[in-house]
Order: C-alpha cells, then structure tokens, then sequence
C-alpha cells in the first residue's frame, strides 16, 4: 500500500499547509503534484472560510480587542481553510516581519497587518515592504512614529535592514554600515501614525498612517553608496535590487520551507547548508522582478524540496493545528478553543507575540523539556482519543486491510496513514516488538481501535515525529 | 544526584498583571495617599500599621506576623531605568535584566546553569505552571515545568497503567538509540530522557508528603504546596518558581475586591508556605522572593487602578533580616515619573543580593553589571 506519490503529497502539504488526513492526500495524489502547487499558490481559485459561521459562534472574533481571541481565530482559519499557503505564508512573514503584542497592544490592529500578509505574501517583495512601511502596527512596534526631522530613532531603519530586508552580512562583508541605518532612519521620518496612543485610559482602536511632509527630513542622503534625496519609498527600490536582499529572502524561504538553517544571526558567518538550491532562488528572485509567488513555485518543484523530508524540526503552531487536522477536531468553532491556542503557547510559541523582533528560533530550538513534555502529551492524548474522526477514519483503513495485521505491518500501516512518516531501524524495531506485545492482531477485535491508537501514540512520542 | 539539604534554596513568586503596591504597603498617613485615591483607597483604621506611615493591607495579616518575627524585607521603590508600562516587556526586562535590548535568557537560567553546569541534576530547577517563565529559560539548561505534580509526567493522558508503562518503556527504548546521532537528534533524546528523569523521580515527591498544613485552593496556594512538597523530598532542587497566572493583578476594575481577594489568597498561601516549612523543620534553607512587573497608577481611575512603575518586593524567610529597605517612593507631584512613583533602587540590586549573599555566586554576569546590594541577608 505504501504509495510514494501520497508520501510525496504529504510532505508538500505539510510544508506549503499544516498537513492533511489521508483522504485528501490521495485527492490530491491523484490531482496530481504539479496541479497541487499551482492551487497552493493561487488561493484566490479556493473559496474563503465562512465567516458568518465563525462570528456567529465566537463573538471575541468579532470584537478583535483581545489577544486570546485574536489567535483563537487566526488558528481557526489554519485549521480549516481551503487556502493553507496562503495562512502559511502570513504565518511565515509573522515570523520574519516581526510585531509583537507587548508592545503593540492592539490585537486588531496587528490582525490587519496578518491580513495584508495573507493578500501580499506571495506577491512582490518590495511591494510587501512597502505595505510593511505604512503599516499602523509595524509604525508603533519599531518606533518610527517617534523618529523626526533632525531627531532620528534608528529602530525601524536598523531592523528594516538587518531583520526584513538584507540581514548584517553576507560572504564575508557586511551588507550595510551603520551610516546606512542613519540615512534610512532620516529617509523615513514624516512617516507616522495617527492614533497612537496607548491601551490606556481610552481603549483600543485602530490606528491609520499618514506621511507628514514638515516632518521629513527631505536632505540629501547617501544609501548604499546611492546619493540623492531619498524618501522611505527610494530606500525600499534601492534595497531590493541589492544581491543581499536575494540571499535574506532565499534563505529565509529555505529555512521555513525546505531545512532548517542556523538562526540568522548566524547566517553573516554560516554560509547555506545548500548553496546550489539558495543560487537558483536568487537567480529566480532576480529574473521574475522579486516576485515570492515565482521563487516558492521553483522551490515546491525542486528536487532538493522534494528530497528534504523530515528536515525541519515542527514549530508549536505546525504541532497543534497539524494535528487537530489530522484527528478532524475543531472543524466547528466549539468551546475548548482557547484551550488549544494555550497549547501552542505552553509549547513556546505565542502567536501574535513573538519573543523579539527577531521572532522565534526556530528548529532545534523549539525544544526544551518543558515544551518537549507539552508537544508529546497533546499529541498522543489526540491520537489517542479513538472518538476523533480522524482517529476513526484511520482505523477504519486499517481495518478495511484485512482480518489480521502483523505487527510490520500496524507499525507501517500507522505511519503511512500519519503521513508516510519514517523511523530509524531501531525505533521502528520497538514499535514492532510493541505490536508484537498484544498477541496476534486481529482487525475485528473490540480492542483492536484502542490497540492501533496505542501505536499512533508511541509513535507520535517518538523523536522523528518531531520533525517535519 | 548531589542532593545537600542544607545547600540554600530559592524560591520566588511572580505575582504577574502588576501588583498595586500602593496598596500592598500603603502610605496610610500621608495626606497625598487620600487625595490620589478617592475611590480605591483603604482606610487608615483597616491599615495593618507597621509603623506611623506604612502598613499592610488589611488582607496581609499572615505576612504581617513574619513581618513582625523579623523574617520580611520590604523592598521599597524598586524598580529600572525608563519604566515600561507593557506587562510583556516589562516582565521580560524582570526576568532577563535587559532594559536596554530584548533578552533570551533569564537570570535564574544563568544561576542554575552556574549552580550544576555539568546538567547532574535534571532538578535543579523546576517551574510550577505551565509553559516555562523565560526567568528560568536559557539554551541548554534543563528545568522541569510542572502544570501539576501529582499527575506530571510524559503520556500522561494514558489511563490504563500497564499501557502507559509500556508506552514509556518503549519511549526509552527509542529515546536512548537516538543519543549520538548527531547534535539536534542527541539533543532531542537527552532532552526527552531528561524529561522523563525528571518526572520519575518527581513523581517520588508527592508520594512521600504528609503534612498537616492545610492550603487554599487557589493556584498559588497549590504551586506553594507542590514547591514545599519538592523541596522536602531533597532532590537537590534549588530553585523554585511558580506564578499568579492569568495577569490577575492586573486590577483596572473593581480593585477594591479584586485585589482584596487576591491579597487574601496569596498571604494565606505564603503563611501555608512557612507554616508547612516549619512544620518540617526546614525553614532555615529557603528565601522567598515575591515580586510583580511594576506597580499602579498613583491616582485611581474610579474603580481601579492602571499600569504604572516603581512598585514593592518581599524577601521573606529565617535567613533574612527583616525590615524596610530602600524608601518609599515620594507621591508629590514633583517628584512624580511621568505620574508614576519613582524608583530609587534597580531590581538588579536585590537580584545580585540573593545571588551573591544567599546563594553564593557572581552575580555580576547574571545581573549585567554590578548594582547595591540591599542588607537584608
């Protein structure tokens, strides 16, 4: 039964989405891989979720005001939608194009900057930076609300730099100095918000951007090794024609998508793990006029993409909605949300709240033994619930092979149905003399559902269910 | 495992949302106190008066007596350098000592990575709670976070034993093969075995309890249990955290019963701490920590009270020397940042106390540099 071209469907869905059950990787299998990653990357051709639906049953989703609420239905739409690229790669650029609530405080606010994540994401890379510039939330969060004419905060101009856009260095050299940081600073001042004022004593409400002519710094200003008067908007041009902005972007799509890469401090002295795989992104960057959707089409088509299964280390937010999609939970807005957006917090990653502007480390850093404990016991407790759809639809699969299983063959059934996972030797001889344990295995048992989910536990507790 | 009972324990609690120090240790006489809060204020004959201008809140009787033993510092006025008002950040910059920049590792992560840098002990420290305070977090140490002692552990959701038991085993057994294969697998299976280490030998800890003391039960009052009933067991543990969750000293509204019943329940649980300590004849290793992110706004808002700076902290235990240490924060208008109490002693002081005085390390690479340390050990 093991069908490569369902392996193959999994690992794209997992990486381009949040996973998929069984049933629909054989739909898409026999869609066909190409096709698949064409609609991925058109999710305008899926219909949106239900709205109505959601509000009518979640009123904080309604209000937007809270945090709890906020990524309540954020993960919502990762569950559920038809369009998983497109939640995916908002999630992505959260992850890169930091705001974080500590600071911002305004769930809303931030939600719109989600929303213009999800409408841009794919489109062109200096168009998001542009959008990213005047966005209300992003203005508040890095400060250049409090940057004037002849009083520069360096914050946005630095990070625009080292954290969205070019990252210290690259090959050896630095990609910017620290007068460029000053000359961004001063090329962006006059761009502000109104509305900024804090939670307290007035509420939230939402923030809008305006460009204030008198407080621009409209002075000469060399960026680059460019000179002229720059405003934010010729900063952004002359930082997306850059080699290094090629690199940031390629390496950053490499690491969320494909392999898990150092952190990025590291990536000034580390050079790519795949030097071939990053230049032909680069090249794709360049040739389709920095357009994200042209580069992720080369990447999903790619053999390096296709042969790097299991190389990424799961993030919470892929961990809990992965699951839940797999087990068919929470297709509904039901009670026992929240408890699950907690989850992904207790397993170290607060949506909407990235610890720094730097966002989350990512791979091996996702574990620690306290997160370690949380990722297993929420897994396992759902792969365990034999109720759950998804647990039913399994078992009824395993069934539908025939009176009696051996225990190879629980072992591979298992893995295949998660996802066509794969285990070291020694691991996979475990699981089977696990199997083995029970006696013989027969499919028509009454025990048999709680003797299958016994397995689907073990094997979700195992260290290369950790990965992706 | 290097278990010395007598070695010196910290254990700190986090009174997260911002607690009102105003109203915790109240300027009761001062006129300024009266004009400021017309609605949330506590009358001066209800004020648990320590001396002619400060005293407890009403709620606070149980500390009040530790007070009055000699036992609590009150750390007066502590607080940083341009204050944030975030919760967030403020208790990031609690918890890293990095005002300037955003951190990623916790001081308490340094001090336990200074305590047992050979990871000897999977306990030496352990969070009560859930997800890990980022206090406690540094790259490559191990700390045990415990959402509840008595059913803390890896497959906990598998209710027949003898399956969970199996499950285990083979989670071992898979767990072991994966040591040596290269850095993130070997990371993954040590930390997963460590987990499992941990869990083991804490499941020991409620099992061999008894006591006497009864406790509230609230979460702080559970957490303070679940601490006492791990540092009895001597498993080498120490330090010892746990949180008031929900941010619910975060008292805009309806302060004067909110904060009310939050003081009742974490004096209660503090006296249940000590009571239980002593019971056990085991006082006189542990210090208690109690702090919150920043204080309130001087002036009430008609119900409660909003975010503001320069709040107060707690050092309690047989160790300490008890009393009143820095000055309460001036509530004239002038002397006002940005209309909040100004600090007059940085946090970093009273971290670097408890790490060079009472557990004995350098804390001038875990608090950043080197601050005045208070007297009160």
């Amino acid at each position: 039964m093991a069908d490569e071209s369902i392996a193959l469907m999994a690992h794209l869905m997992r990486r381009a989405g949040f996973g998929a059950p069984y049933a629909e990787l054989e739909a898409r299998a026999k869609k066909g891989y190409e096709a698949t990653v064409e609609e991925l990357l058109h999710p305008e051709t899926q219909p949106g979720l239900d709205e109505d639906i959601m509000l009518r049953y979640k009123a904080e989703w309604v209000n937007k005001n809270a945090l709890e609420g906020q990524q309540e239905e954020w993960v919502f739409r990762m569950i559920n939608t038809k369009r998983p690229l497109e939640e995916k790669i908002a999630l992505f650029w959260h992850g890169v194009l930091c705001t974080g609530h500590a600071k911002c405080e305004n769930p809303r606010q931030q939600s719109l900057q989600f929303d213009m994540f999800r409408h841009k994401g794919m489109g062109n890379f200096r168009d998001l930076l542009m959008e990213l510039a005047v966005d209300p939330a992003m203005v508040f969060y890095l400060d250049n609300c409090m940057s004037h004419k002849g009083a520069i905060n360096e914050n946005w101009g630095r990070e625009l730099l080292e954290l969205f856009s070019l990252g210290v260095g690259m090959d050896g050299k630095l990609n910017y100095s620290e007068d460029d940081v000053k000359e961004a600073a001063r090329a962006f001042t006059g761009w502000t918000v109104v509305n900024a004022i804090p939670r307290y004593p007035y509420g939230r409400y939402l923030s809008k951007f305006v460009y204030d002519p008198k407080d621009h710094d409209d002075g000469p200003k060399t960026f680059l090794g460019e000179t002229g008067n720059w405003n934010g908007e010729d900063i952004i041009n002359i930082i997306v024609k850059q080699p290094a902005a090629a690199r940031f972007v390629a390496r950053h799509l490499y690491n969320y998508f494909v392999a898990d890469e150092p952190q990025v401090p590291a990536w000034q002295h580390t050079p790519p793990q795949d030097p071939e795989a990053i230049k032909q992104l680069e090249a794709e960057y360049f040739r389709s006029n920095y357009d994200i959707r042209s580069m992720l089409k080369l990447l999903f088509n790619s053999d390096f993409f296709k042969n790097a299964r299991f190389a990424r280390v799961k993030s919470p937010v892929e961990t809990v909605v992965g699951t839940t999609r797999l087990v068919g939970d929470f297709t509904f807005p039901k009670p026992g949300f929240n408890g699950l957006t907690l989850t992904i917090r207790y397993m170290g990653q607060d949506l909407m709240n990235p610890p720094t502007v730097e966002g989350w480390h990512t791979g091996k850093e996702w574990i620690d033994s306290g997160t370690l404990v949380e990722r297993i016991n929420f897994t396992a407790d759902q792969v365990g619930n034999v109720n759950l759809p998804g647990v039913r639809d399994i078992i009824a699969r395993l069934r539908a092979e025939g009176p009696t299983l051996s225990p190879e063959r629980l072992v591979d059934g298992c893995l295949e149905l998660l996802g066509g996972y794969k285990l070291a030797d020694e691991t996979h001889s475990e699981l089977v003399a696990l199997a083995r344990n029970g006696g013989e295995i027969r499919t028509g048992d009454a025990g048999f559902p709680q003797r299958a989910a016994q397995m689907l536990q073990s094997i979700v507790a195992t260290t290369e269910y950790l990965f992706a | 495992m290097a278990a010395n009972t007598k070695a010196p324990v910290l254990v700190v609690l986090q009174l997260s949302g911002g607690n009102d120090g105003l109203n915790t240790v109240i300027p009761y006489s001062n006129p300024l106190y009266r004009d400021n809060r017309p609605k949330v204020g506590i009358p001066e004959d209800q004020v648990l008066a320590i001396n002619d201008s400060i005293g407890f809140h009403p709620t606070m009787g149980p500390i009040k007596k530790l007070y009055d033993e000699g036992k609590v510092a009150i750390i007066q006025g502590i607080g940083y350098p341009k204050p944030s008002r975030s919760h967030f950040r403020s208790m990031d910059i609690w918890h890293t000592c990095e005002p300037e920049k955003v951190g990623n590792e916790g001081w308490l992560g340094r001090a336990i990575r200074d305590i047992d840098p050979q990871k000897e002990n999977v306990l030496t420290g352990v969070n009560f709670g859930r997800g890990l305070p980022r206090a406690l977090s540094a790259p490559g140490v191990p700390v045990a976070s415990v959402g509840n002692l008595e059913t803390y552990g890896v497959l906990t959701g598998i209710e027949a034993e003898d399956q969970r038991t199996m499950a285990l085993e083979t989670f071992s057994r898979t767990y072991e093969p994966m040591l040596g294969k290269g850095p993130v697998l070997s990371y993954f299976a040590q930390t997963g075995l460590d987990a499992l280490e941990g869990a083991d030998i804490l499941s020991t800890a409620a099992a061999n309890y008894s006591s006497s003391v009864k406790y509230g039960n609230d979460d702080v009052a559970q957490y303070m249990r679940n601490i006492v009933q791990t540092h009895l067991a001597n498993l080498g543990t120490r330090i010892l955290y746990t949180t008031a969750p929900y941010n619910s000293f975060d008292t805009h509204a309806g302060q004067l019963a909110n904060h009310t019943r939050l003081w009742t329940q974490t004096s209660k649980a503090i006296e249940a701490f000590y009571d239980d300590l002593k019971e056990h004849n085991a006082t006189d290793n542990v210090v208690l920590f109690v702090f919150t992110e920043f204080g309130r706004r001087v002036h009430d808002n008609g119900s409660g009270t909003d975010h503001g700076a320069g709040g107060c902290a707690f050092v309690i235990g047989d160790a300490v020397k008890g009393g009143l240490y820095g000055e309460y924060p001036s509530l004239e208008a002038g002397k006002l940042l940005e209309g909040d109490l100004h600090y007059n002693n940085d946090f970093r002081g009273t971290y670097a106390t408890l790490l060079e005085r009472w557990l004995g390390m350098d804390s001038k690479p875990i608090v950043g540099g080197t601050f005045e340390q208070l007297d009160f050990l």
